[in-house]
């Protein structure tokens, strides 16, 4: 066999999670990683505002109100245990970076500095707390540069613009992934004991999104085509502040510094919406909000958006804690934060949803936790489910580095008490097969236009505000585009660099994803976090106080529900 | 309004040498240069190759000449750079097809220099103390997105390709530079050698190609300073 590689451990993807997962193993195991992008190419960069971890350096904070807020910020679709475990070992691994490197912002005293948060309190949701642990806003940026930096002095081996397409899971037993090499070409099998998934989001189904041009999904497309169930996928979160029309993100650190949020009267809208912690309510009510102001005619000069005001802030504080965004608003805008508002409006931003694991990353298979031998998964691909049906800020970050190094911390254990299972007899075939239709198709159809379709229709009819016949009308659209994607033509036929290819592949992916998350919607009726039904508009505990599996079984995806893990918080209403 | 680009293109696949192809592009002046490539990717050419990921100036993936400078694709809009465009490979690489050039000389530059916290004291329990102070000493050179607009715009490294770069220097510096690491001493010796620091000539150009607005030369004169008073 030709391309043939053998390593005990295969990392997909070289961001936080995956870069994580990797210092774990490769100190310990024979490691590879793969990673479509450059390893510091990849989404978590892009992060801004903070990692949330009750160091308490400011205020007085506790682990247990980081967990309290965690929960009721997912509109308890959190699984407790899970979210116990990411608030307590978060301080020890916040420490762990700065141990590593990390330039965080300081205090006074030379200790890690820590501001306000979305969602964030004290004392069980009194007031505001000062628990993001940051690096002026760019701390996603330090976060993977620390952790790549890290990855070279640990000599790990890195596979750089190795695209993988196939998860060779078979029995229940994962065997390795078959990979494309971008820059020839060619393929590559890659036989592994454990491989750990750790490929990001899946923002550019959506119009406006935050997410890069690469965040299609493709791990999670990929375990779900290989019978695999996914979890929670109504559960899709859209971030208040996009820039205007671009979707590019303005960091929620913003109003943690003080900014404020205006409609087109110039009213704090917000304080109607959420009176005790106002401007920075969780994502989904704000977002939610803005879509009742724009409703009610209230979106600047009767439009689809909004302002940020941040000028009270002062030049030199913009400058020092928000130099990035600052950034951002001259460059795209031509506008200046100190002096002028800023056009927001809501960003496809975050997936709660994705690949079922365990605590330990441990991909399942099933609603009984049964795990897939060797498989894990982590970050925002995977669903644990810490973050329930609505994420809060700065715990992405969270999650990405304490479910990145429990899944490498597993692995190392699991691949030294564990033989390589065999690899199928014909490896490569499925995704040889797949290549060659797309590149010997001669249909009128472009990629560009049926992605253009897909973003379009999904944030009409699948995205802030749902509806039972809007998401019936998608799940129509989408099998039209389903269609139409087996009558694309793409335009390059080579081997070398064909990105092209790539994104008619990830086309596909996406279309796979936007399907789960239409029939999930669909099903659930109730409004929870930041699926939300206009025709169910009230959380529904009794019968929906359960976490979503969907997975396709003879071609039609089916559904079915594992209860939630509740320890010490009992669902309560949820109030701001 | 409607924008003419030309692009140098070679697919040593099929090319016996570069070539220069035109397009013409309907775009709006807000659009960034990045959202040309894709509209022509897109619609028009579906062969044109180029890297990108996140489109706002942050990942670093997509460095190219535009006009001749080197910027970065998604953080220039149409409006700066008029209707008229001409964009190239960074210079100093393999072209691997198109836009998309050899990046792993660059990589391996940046890990000469040992661009990781060396420390091998018992961490405490808590964080390390480091003061607003000290932090800001090397706050600038954190920003570097490994995008190469600096390196490639380097006449030094132009003229030897051996040069360490300023990409590099800005990675030593931002280690050197930081009061928690221990290796400042040995980085310093790794920059001092033939291909080191003393190859820049002051010209500013990577500064004035960095998308980040890092101040390059800046940042280079203070390791030649620390270099010349052993003295950080």
């Amino acid at each position: 066999m030709t391309m043939y590689h053998k390593y005990d451990a295969v990392v997909v993807g070289a961001g936080g999670a995956g870069l994580m997962a990797a210092l774990q193993l490769s100190r310990r195991v024979p490691t590879a990683v793969l990673s479509k992008l450059y390893p510091t190419r990849s989404h978590t960069g892009t992060a801004q505002g903070g990692i949330g971890a009750a160091l308490g350096n400011l205020e007085e904070d506790h682990w247990e109100w980081h967990a309290f807020d965690t929960v009721k910020g997912g509109d308890y679709l959190s699984d407790q245990d899970a979210v116990d475990l990411m608030c307590r070992e978060a301080i020890d691994t916040v420490y762990e970076l700065e141990h590593d490197g990390l330039p965080f912002s300081r205090t006074p005293d030379g200790r890690i500095d820590q501001r306000p948060f979305g969602g964030h309190t004290r004392d069980f949701g009194k007031a505001p707390v000062k628990r993001a642990c940051y690096a002026a806003d760019r701390t996603g940026h330090m976060i993977l540069q620390t952790l790549y930096q890290q990855c070279i002095k640990n000599q790990v081996n890195f596979f750089n613009e190795y695209q993988v397409l196939d998860i060779l899971v078979e029995d229940n037993i994962c065997r390795g992934v078959v990979a494309v090499d971008i820059a020839s070409g060619e393929l590559h099998t890659f036989h592994a004991k454990a491989v750990i998934l750790a490929t990001g989001g899946f923002g550019r189904i959506y119009r406006i999104t935050s997410n890069a041009l690469s965040n299609t999904g493709d791990s999670v497309a990929q375990v779900l085509r290989r019978g695999l169930p996914l979890e929670d996928m109504e559960f899709y979160q859209f971030h208040p502040t996009g820039i205007y029309k671009m979707g590019i993100l303005i960091t929620e650190a913003a109003r943690g510094e003080g900014a404020i949020l205006l409609n087109g009267k110039g009213e704090r809208f917000m304080q109607r919406y959420a009176p005790t912690l106002v401007d920075l309510a969780p994502r989904d009510m704000v977002s939610r909000a803005m879509y009742d102001e724009i409703r009610a005619g209230r979106g600047v000069n009767g439009r689809d958006y909004f302002y940020l005001d941040v000028r009270h802030l002062g030049r030199e504080r913009i400058n020092e804690k928000l130099p990035d965004i600052t950034d951002f608003v001259k460059t795209y805008l031509g506008l200046d934060p100190a002096k002028d508002l800023i056009p927001i409006q809501p960003t496809a931003h975050y997936a709660m949803g994705g690949i079922p694991t365990d605590l330990d990353a441990r991909v399942l298979v099933d609603t009984s936790n049964t795990p897939v031998i060797g498989l894990y998964a982590a970050g925002e691909c995977a669903c644990v489910s810490v973050h329930g049906a609505n994420r809060l800020g700065t715990n992405s970050l969270v999650d990405i580095i304490v479910f990145g190094r429990r899944a490498g911390k597993h692995a190392v254990e699991f691949v030294r008490g564990a033989e390589f299972a065999p690899l199928p007899p014909q490896p490569q075939d499925r995704v040889r097969e797949e290549l060659a239709r797309l590149l010997s198709g001669t249909g009128r159809e472009t990629v560009a236009g049926l992605r253009q379709t897909l973003q379009n229709e999904m944030w009409d009819l699948a995205s802030i505000v749902r509806v039972g016949d809007g998401l019936k009308q998608m799940k129509e659209r989408l099998a039209d585009l389903r269609d139409r994607y087996s009558r694309v033509t793409l335009g390059d036929r080579g081997r070398s660099f064909n990105t092209e290819l790539l994104e008619a592949v990830e086309f596909g992916y996406l279309l796979d994803l936007a399907e789960t998350i239409v029939v999930s919607a669909l099903a659930r009726e109730e409004s929870r976090g930041a699926h939300f039904r206009e025709d169910f508009p009230q959380r529904d505990d009794a019968r929906w106080l359960r976490h979503t599996f969907i997975r396709r079984v003879n071609g039609n995806l089916e559904l079915s529900y594992k209860p939630v893990t509740i320890t010490r918080f009992q669902p309560q209403e949820r109030k701001y | 309004m409607l924008v003419h680009f030309r692009i140098r293109r070679f697919n040593p696949e099929k090319d016996p040498k570069p070539y220069w192809a035109e397009y013409d592009v309907e775009l709006e002046p807000t659009d960034r240069v990045l959202d040309g490539l894709n509209a022509i990717k897109w619609y028009q050419d579906g062969s044109l190759t180029y890297r990108r990921s996140c489109a706002h100036g942050i990942c670093g993936s997509d460095a190219v000449r535009v006009n001749g400078r080197n910027r970065l694709a998604c953080k220039l809009l149409i409006k700066d750079v008029g209707n008229r465009i001409e964009i190239e490979p960074l210079l100093g690489f393999r072209v691997i097809k198109d836009l998309v050039v050899d990046m792993e000389p660059f990589f391996a530059k940046y890990r000469s220099v040992k661009p990781y916290l060396i420390n091998d004291d018992v961490p405490p329990l808590t964080e390390r103390r480091q003061s607003p102070e000290q932090r800001a000493a090397f706050d600038d050179t954190t920003k570097c997105i490994l995008c190469a607009a600096c390196t490639t715009a380097c006449p030094p490294f132009w003229t030897n390709p051996d040069f360490l770069g300023p990409a590099a220097l800005v990675a030593a510096h931002r280690f050197i530079f930081d009061s928690r690491d221990q290796a400042t001493q040995e980085r310093l010796e790794l920059i001092n050698g033939r291909d080191g620091v003393w190859r820049c000539r002051t010209v500013f150009n990577c500064t004035e190609a960095c998308p980040r607005e890092i101040q390059v030369t800046k940042a280079i004169g203070e390791l030649k300073r620390a270099l010349l008073y052993n003295r950080v």
